[in-house]
């Protein structure tokens, strides 16, 4: 068991330091510290594609699809290294951390060479089509259709909850390719372009006032049959393979923004005396100890992983951040006070911790509820049985 | 960066594993708690046979010379039994604090003959807010410790007191030693009243303290790890063979969610201790951090997955009979010595930055 980094990761370290200072103090010093995942697309755009060129995109791919073949630590280290530059949320966060993986592991060697550059280069941005009016919790129940036609899927149906899907160039959707087939028999996990007449996106305006999910129409959708991913049929093992993989890197980058969160509400509560407070100082030294102990257990996964082993602690990791955050978000408004609860002018738009508080309730929900988290640790992980299923329509 | 076992780390914790699992009986427990809370046939194999109890002691003194994740994977293993054993007291208290703070004679004299378990010792703290206080002046030790860990049973106690550490025999002439009828008779306390006995000077107290506190705390930590971890098997497995309504109760939510929460805590437990020991043994800027995080963490877990072993197995959980309150009583016992979790965590809140409290 070691913590500590090699001298040659060291160098790493400054290597990826002094290139990402170089950028976000020069020509991207316009997108250094945003945190909205909605804020200035184009030039999040312009940083995806800056970051591919100069091979920081997806550290951890093989070289051959636009990665550096880094290693686990050079991954970590980069990850730190990124959310201390300051650089903005990843537009293509769905790409690189769902859609690219999913590829890596069930395309062909076509579809490897087809879309994984694009998204290493920062030239094609994902989001993904899983969750439906009726297909929440119970993600199987998908009623989105797919048939062939010549040499097309023609795709008819409705996705919501799309992040991002408004600067997206690709969706990844699960539809129900084989007629009168029920739960998870029967679906096809397709590629789709976005951008054609049969695909629709509608924003839904969120309780923090912006919007960064959709509604998504595909009315007549079409997508040539070479973009399935698995076979015709297998959409369910290609989508549950997607839930299963190792988000640990990715999370150490998110648990840097979770950082910044976290010394906003310590820096609010010393400006207004509450760091005083016994309460809230037991409040905040938990959320620093939760902080910490996320990332160690992302630390002990990732090594799990590299070594070829799915520490079942992985599974315990959504509800945790999900859970830290939702708590963190209460604590700023309790250090906050009513101060926290209004804003200067006459848009409905509150500066960050006040957002976090409303944002957060989203994050115990989507990419599976705490509930659903809760079933899937007690029935993986510790081996308990499911709940019979109901049979109402 | 390698956050796993070793190879060596992993014989050991399978070796530790299956040590106690076999030795550290239910019903050897039970006949150590109605005496002393020691296991003596126990503490023979453990300190003998298996080799393992002077695992952070350094070889030259008659230890394994290994560190601190060795020395958390033995006390994690022993903790998931309860197991009936001074190695918090003698090993993880007064061991680190003779080989921080003790002169080179004592640290010979005394040191091997822990780690073979000939000797046994335990560690007297200045506890906030208790008095009477100890005091050490003129080479005697007066006032008194009101609650020693395996006090009964020790050789010679390592004392804290308000000027100095002091190390001073069970027989010295003043010393009364009252065993103490405690909650968790798998650690019982004893009090120690010193009489103006004569005791000797540790050479460097602040290192002496310094050590037997760090290493306490990981070592209550680990134990709790390992307590919370047996609380989840056990209740897991009862909540598969236990049917009620027709179906096994593991298959209900209101109690597979708790379950779930359990391992949620626990898993979070393992990353502390293990973080915690590593810092130490590496010496990083945040092993201060880590242990308070650990401490805290881990004992708060024991207690929740304590509390829901008994609630999640009803009635038959609230019997002498059963072993769960083996646990809760350990897991109480974890969270008050050596700082409550909170106490921890306004440590942590300190190191965070926010100042001192109002």
């Amino acid at each position: 068991m070691k913590l500590g980094f090699s001298p040659e990761e060291e160098a790493f370290r400054a290597e990826a330091a002094a290139w990402l200072a170089a950028e976000l103090n020069g020509p991207f010093a316009d997108v250094r510290g945003l945190t909205s995942l909605v804020a200035s697309p184009d030039r999040r755009r312009d940083w995806e594609r800056r970051l591919g060129e100069a091979g920081w995109s997806c550290v951890g791919w093989p070289k051959a699809y636009g990665g550096r073949d880094a290693t686990l630590a050079e991954q970590v280290i980069f990850a730190e290294e990124y959310a201390r530059a300051g650089a903005p949320p990843r537009l293509n966060h769905i790409g690189i951390e769902l859609a690219g993986p999913t590829i890596l592991a069930f395309g062909t060697e076509e579809q490897k060479a087809r879309f994984l550059p694009a998204i290493a280069r920062g030239k094609e941005i994902w989001c993904q089509g899983y969750s439906e009016p009726g297909a929440g919790s119970d993600l199987a129940n998908v009623r989105t259709r797919a048939w062939r036609e010549s040499d097309d899927w023609v795709i008819e149906g409705q996705k919501v909850w799309t992040s991002l899907a408004q600067f997206s160039d690709w969706i990844f959707v699960i539809a129900r390719t084989e007629e009168g087939s029920k739960g998870p028999k029967g679906l096809s996990f397709l590629l789709v372009p976005v951008d054609q007449s049969g695909v629709t996106v509608r924003p839904i305006h969120q309780i923090t006032g912006e919007a960064e999910f959709n509604e998504t129409f595909f009315d007549g959708a079409r997508t040539n049959t070479a973009n399935i991913l698995g076979a015709p049929g297998d959409g369910w093992t290609v989508a549950m393979g997607l839930l299963g993989f190792e988000r640990g890197v990715s999370t150490l980058a998110q648990q840097m923004g979770f950082r910044n969160e976290l010394d906003a509400v310590i820096a609010a509560a010393r400006a207004n005396g509450e760091a005083k407070n016994p309460l809230i100082r037991q409040r905040i030294a938990k959320a620093e100890i939760g902080l910490k102990l996320m990332r160690y257990g992302a630390l002990r996964m990732l090594t799990d992983a590299e070594g070829g082993r799915l520490n079942p602690s992985a599974l315990t990791y959504k509800i945790q951040w999900a859970t830290w955050r939702r708590d963190l978000g209460e604590l700023a408004m309790d250090v906050l006070g009513q101060a926290g609860e209004t804003v200067a002018g006459h848009d409905y738009a509150f500066p960050a911790l006040p957002n976090l508080f409303l944002y957060s309730r989203a994050d115990t929900i989507y990419g599976g509820t705490n509930e659903i988290q809760r079933n899937i640790i007690a029935e993986r992980a510790l081996g308990l049985p499911r709940e019979p299923r109901g049979d109402l329509k | 960066m390698h956050f796993a076992f070793t190879d060596e780390q992993v014989m050991i914790a399978e070796t530790a594993k299956a040590f106690f699992a076999e030795n550290a009986t239910s019903e050897r427990t039970r006949a150590a708690m109605a005496e002393t809370g020691v296991d003596g046939a126990l503490w023979q194999a453990f300190t003998g046979d298996l080799g393992l109890a002077g695992v952070a002691i350094p070889e030259a003194l008659g230890g394994a010379g290994l560190g601190m994740v060795e020395l958390a994977v033995l006390a994690e293993a022993a903790g998931r039994h309860t197991a009936a054993l001074p190695l918090l007291a003698s090993l993880t208290l007064a061991a680190p604090a003779i080989l921080a703070g003790g002169t080179d004679e004592q640290k010979a004299r005394l040191l091997p003959r822990l780690a073979s378990g000939e000797l046994v010792a335990s560690f007297a703290t200045v506890n906030r807010g208790e008095t009477p206080r100890a005091t050490f002046s003129d080479g005697r030790l007066t006032g008194a410790a009101l609650h020693v860990p395996h006090g009964a049973g020790a050789d010679i106690f390592v004392v804290e007191t308000d000027n100095g550490v002091a190390i001073i025999e069970c027989g010295a002439p003043g010393l009364r030693i009252t065993p103490l009828t405690s909650m968790d008779q798998t650690r019982p306390y004893a009090r120690l009243d010193f009489g103006g006995a004569l005791a000797e000077p540790l050479a460097n107290p602040r290192a002496a303290v310094h050590a037997a506190l760090t290493t306490g705390w990981l070592a209550i930590a680990a134990d709790a790890l390992g307590g919370a971890q047996a609380c989840l098997d056990r209740t897991v497995a009862y909540a598969q063979e236990r049917v009620q309504f027709g179906r096994s109760i593991g298959s209900f939510q209101a109690v597979k969610h708790r379950l779930a929460d359990m391992m949620i805590a626990i898993e979070q437990a393992r990353s502390a201790v293990y973080w915690a020991a590593c810092a130490i043994d590496e010496g990083s800027d945040e092993a201060k951090f880590a242990v308070h995080a650990a401490k805290a963490f881990a004992c708060d877990t024991y207690s929740d997955c304590a509390g829901e072993m008994i609630q999640l197995h009803g009635g038959i959980g609230f019997t002498w009979e059963h072993d769960a309150h083996l646990f809760f009583k350990r897991a109480r016992s974890n969270a008050s010595l050596l700082g409550t979790p909170d106490w921890h965590r306004e440590r942590v809140a300190a190191l965070a930055g926010l100042g001192e409290a109002a």
